[in-house]
């Protein structure tokens, strides 16, 4: 019996989505050229599968993604998952919160961030620069943005630069996005052991 | 910026808009843009759907005080988008479900949460480096 998680947490759970993902026997072209599905590459997840019933998006997403958490230069790869943390804390999106914080432990081998975030949200104590970070990425998730000219002087004040700014806005931003499919086209499960 | 380009033309008027048509989308995202004071991208969807051979009903939907009215399938259109926009944190399983009475195909649930998720980053994007701009 598996049970859906409601809480943040860093065990990253299975994604089971409500709606049903794209059979790949029915796939039309298209489809199976934006999933890049070769013989020999035939493992797609449930996720993909099932934002493949859009192809259209789908196909300029992943490169969207990828150039945007994966990009050379700019901000550093984990403190781009605190901006994709904030924003999965404000939409409440525990899976991608809990892949995006595992990330960011891995990064860095320093858990104590994610877990004074975890429990303390915008109120942890984090080096300053993190806290500005953490601060925007959050900000800029409300709905409206929240997010205002003091906030951008704090991450200038933290000793961010203009290309660094940029990869947050874009990082937080994104999540924005992939929140918004993760947390409403599925849950967020824990099998039991 | 160009993939995010690609992405709005791919959300918005795509080849194959399946259940969704180009003036609803356009409608959609009008309202997105209200829910999260956007006025600019409220002026470029307006723009949008003006130029999509819009019908009367299709162009009710950006109005922000329309709930869909008599239609089943419209309503649950807007009640989603403006869940979705404003408060995705809130939006569960039951959510998908009132789309699938109302008829939507999963394909079609799948484009419309593309359609707020993307609109959603780009107001975002543009927020942020306005405020970039503002430092200069």
């Amino acid at each position: 019996m598996s049970k859906v998680v409601h809480e943040f947490t860093t065990a990253i759970p299975e994604w089971k989505p409500y709606v049903k993902p794209l059979d790949l026997a029915e796939a039309a072209p298209a489809q199976l050229e934006a999933l890049k599905i070769t013989p020999s590459n035939t493992k797609v997840s449930d996720y993909v599968l099932v934002l493949a019933h859009d192809v259209e998006t789908l196909t300029h997403r992943s490169p969207l993604f990828n150039g945007v958490m994966y990009n050379k230069g700019g901000l550093s790869r984990a403190e781009r998952e605190i901006g994709a943390v904030g924003a999965s804390i404000v939409n409440r999106c525990i899976y991608c919160a809990a892949v995006h914080a595992g990330r960011y432990n891995q990064l860095t081998k320093d858990e104590t961030v994610i877990a004074a975030i975890f429990a303390d949200g915008v109120e942890a104590e984090i080096s300053p620069r993190l806290k500005a970070i953490l601060d925007f990425s959050v900000k800029l998730s409300k709905c409206p943005s929240d997010a205002d000219a003091s906030d951008m002087q704090a991450l200038v004040d933290a000793g961010l630069g203009k290309d660094e700014i940029l990869d947050l806005i874009l990082s937080s931003s994104l999540f924005g996005w992939a929140n918004r499919l993760m947390h409403t086209l599925g849950e967020p499960l824990l099998g039991s052991d | 910026m160009a993939l995010t380009q690609q992405t709005h033309d791919a959300a918005l008027t795509p080849a194959d808009p399946g259940g969704l048509t180009h003036p609803e989308r356009a409608a959609l995202a009008c309202r997105i843009a209200k829910i999260n004071d956007a006025r600019d991208f409220e002026e470029h969807f307006e723009a949008l759907l003006d130029n999509s051979g819009a019908s009367g009903d299709a162009a009710r939907i950006a109005d922000i005080w329309f709930d869909g009215g008599s239609d089943s399938r419209l309503k649950a259109l807007i009640w989603h988008v403006d869940l979705v926009a404003h408060a995705p944190k809130d939006a569960t399983r039951r959510d998908i479900e009132l789309l699938r009475e109302a008829g939507l195909a999963d394909a079609d649930i799948v484009r419309l949460s593309e359609l707020v998720a993307f609109v959603s980053y780009q107001i975002r994007v543009a927020a942020g480096l306005r405020l970039m701009r503002g430092m200069e």
